[in-house]
């Protein structure tokens, strides 16, 4: 499949945003600007970005404790997301959440989730809601190696195998859950074979290319679009940083991170798009230069937002009041 | 008993470590507890020391992790399970609820279940409302399951390893804030008894009941409050279930005032059950209403200023005690 320049720029603007929005966030938690936990998706951009471009705007996703970059391949912005991080009252939940609860249902982004396996079975219901109403819309699920051995995962399978849902289950395989290797935690290899157990397709992808990321999610939606029901797509990766910021990755095997960045997405996809010839030296700096623009608007804003007014504390945990009680 | 300072972990570790030297039936398990040396480092070494059969790494699989220990322990093991997050226990609701708690009443006491549910409890600062819940008192309306809140290194010891040594299944919450914490511990091999509250200050003008990580709190409000005359009573019940009333009425009988202090939400937390029993077997002795200080009710917010505000601290407790007087004087 040939992909038109603008495209590919698109994917590798994409890639870079997220990769310099976690690099950035990291150290600005560090200077004391970001209160909570991060767990960055260093080195897991090319699933992020190529999974989303596959997706329209009114298509859904579900994320994860690791959804940096999901959000921002979605079409979050990084100004309210810093904020966020940044527990300030701009933020996208008003400083209420932070990394593990960022959501924008305008952009069809229904939630972080700091429960792992907590989002499998919304998707299903996404997607079935979208099916009663014989929408052409998908949901599509972000989530770990980890979280597929959590029960929900098969109970949300099995829905969407058995109701033919549009949902699309995208799997970022790292390897690792935590300090556990995948290997200790399942005895599968390649884990889209579980999509058999449900009678829908699975596919297992390098999920350090973005193309092949974004053809195998592209080929999963059409099929939802059509009626076709699920996909698991695997995509192959390894996270670059700790499972937080701060992990002492006792756990890592000789020589893995080292073999894994030398296929690290970002200047593998920017050296082939100068060997390609799709884009010049000039052009691809003038991509980066701009996301650093970004990125350091996103820092002032959350930088000089204020923070939240202490009796925001009580409002919002319901939408209705009753004989005047709100709780 | 020979004391020396050790922190909160560091006797959790020792306990479970005493009782697996001695008991090969007893073995944790959980998620990255083994090289990772699990992720507040409660059992780091164990791994070395015991081996990959016995602390065991699991998938992410809450459900499987407490059921699966109750299988083992319903044909003759004592496993010990740890939830890195409180907040993960309903990932295992049905399991806990309906199996675990109910296995041997509904057996005609055939099951036996000595599994202990190690878990964490209480906001670790802005971690957000998926992870600083303290869901002790979820499962207080659940018949069939102890359970513990250790507030120092001593108790925790000392109750885990009554834990261990017991038939029946029980949650052990462990409060991530207090594992740093240091306190003089026996070196020996001893127990606390379930149902004994302590007696952790005398005192003569308020009942401080307090629960886990609020324990602390305690004590720092009675030591502000004394440079002003007061005298606060602390108590800690150590058990929610079983509770001692006993210790409990007898403090009050004595000062006539109580607050009751949790970091659980105020509705439907720990505190509601003991005032309740305060209401019923202590009322004669109250000079004011039973005053309670807890985590107001709303989830757990991730902005410092909100959270600060949402979570009880040693502050709220001096103002609960004050607002006695203040009562009294209008
Ligand atoms: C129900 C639940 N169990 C455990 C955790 C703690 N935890 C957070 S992330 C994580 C690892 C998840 O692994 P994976 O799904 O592979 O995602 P990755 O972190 O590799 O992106 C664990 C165990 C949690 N947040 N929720």
């Amino acid at each position: 499949m040939t992909q038109g320049k603008e495209f590919l720029l698109e994917i590798y603007r994409r890639m870079v945003l997220v990769r310099e929005f976690e690099l950035r966030a990291i150290e600005e938690r560090r200077r004391g600007l970001i209160p909570g936990f991060i767990h960055s998706c260093v080195g897991q951009e090319a699933s992020a970005v190529g999974a989303c471009l596959a997706l329209r705007k009114e298509d859904v996703i579900t994320s994860t404790h690791r959804g940096h970059g999901h959000l921002l391949a979605k079409g979050g912005e990084p100004k309210y997301m810093m904020a966020e991080l940044a527990a300030k009252a701009p933020g996208y939940c008003k400083g209420r959440g932070g990394s593990l609860h960022i959501s924008d249902f305008d952009l069809g982004i229904l939630g972080a989730n700091g429960i792992v396996g907590g989002g499998f079975p919304a998707a299903a219901g996404a997607a079935l809601a979208f099916q009663m109403r014989k929408e052409e819309r998908v949901a599509l699920c972000f989530f770990g190696d980890g979280a597929i051995n959590e029960g929900t995962f098969h109970e949300a399978a099995n829905l969407a195998g058995v109701w033919k849902l549009p949902v699309i289950f995208l799997l970022e395989n790292n390897l690792y859950g935590e300090g556990t290797p995948q290997d200790q935690a399942s005895p599968l290899e390649d884990l889209a074979i579980r999509a058999s157990s449900y009678a829908f397709p699975g596919v297992s992808v390098d999920g350090n290319d973005p193309l092949a990321v974004y053809e195998a999610t592209q080929e999963a939606v059409a099929r939802a679009r059509k009626g076709g029901g699920a996909t698991l797509v695997e995509c192959k990766t390894y996270r670059f940083r700790g499972h937080y910021e701060g992990d002492p990755q006792v756990y890592r095997k000789p020589g893995e991170m080292a073999e894994w960045m030398k296929k690290d997405p970002i200047p593998t996809f920017r050296e082939k798009l100068l060997k390609d010839k799709t884009a010049s030296e000039n052009e691809v700096k003038a991509v980066e230069d701009g996301i650093r623009q970004v990125l350091d608007e996103a820092v002032a804003f959350a930088t000089q937002a204020p923070v939240p007014q202490v009796e925001e504390a009580l409002a919002g945990v319901y939408a209705d009041t009753h004989n005047g009680l709100v709780f | 008993m020979t004391m020396r300072e050790i922190t909160y972990r560091e006797a959790i570790r020792e306990a479970m470590s005493i009782e697996m030297r001695k008991d090969t039936s007893v073995f944790l398990m959980g998620e990255d507890v083994g090289v990772f040396g699990g992720v507040w480092g409660v059992s780091e070494g164990m791994l070395g020391e015991f081996g990959a059969e016995r602390v065991r790494d699991t998938p992410i699989t809450e459900a499987a992790i407490i059921g699966a220990g109750l299988g083992a322990a319903m044909v003759g093991m004592r496993p010990i399970v740890e939830i890195m997050f409180g907040d993960f226990l309903m990932c295992a609701g049905d399991q806990i609820v309906n199996q675990v708690a109910k296995a041997r009443f509904m057996s005609g006491g055939k099951a036996n279940v000595p599994l202990v549910i190690r878990v964490t409890t209480g906001a670790p600062g802005s971690a957000a409302a998926q992870h600083s819940q303290s869901p002790e008192s979820w499962f207080m309306n659940v018949p069939g399951i102890k359970i513990v809140c250790p507030a120092t290194p001593a108790d925790a010891k000392g109750l885990l390893l009554t834990a261990l040594r017991g038939q029946d299944p029980v949650m052990f919450y462990e409060h991530k804030m207090l594992y740093g914490e240091s306190g003089a511990v026996p070196e020996e091999d001893f127990t606390v008894p379930f149902g004994q509250a302590a007696v952790v200050r005398e005192g003569s003008d308020v009942t401080v009941i307090a629960v886990g990580i609020m324990v602390k709190k305690a004590l720092e409000a009675a030591e502000a409050l004394a440079k002003e005359g007061i005298s606060l009573e602390v108590i800690d019940p150590r058990t929610l279930v079983p509770l001692d009333r006993e210790t409990l009425i007898r403090s009050v009988a004595k000062t006539g005032r109580v607050v009751i202090a949790h970091e659980a939400h105020e509705r439907g937390g720990p505190g509601a059950e003991i005032a309740a029993v305060l209401a019923s077997d202590a009322v004669e002795y109250l000079d004011g209403p039973v005053l309670r200080v807890a985590a107001r009710n709303v989830p757990l917010p991730y902005s410092p200023v909100l959270e600060n505000y949402v979570l009880p601290d040693a502050a709220d407790i001096i103002k609960a005690v004050r607002s006695f007087w203040a009562q009294k004087g209008a």
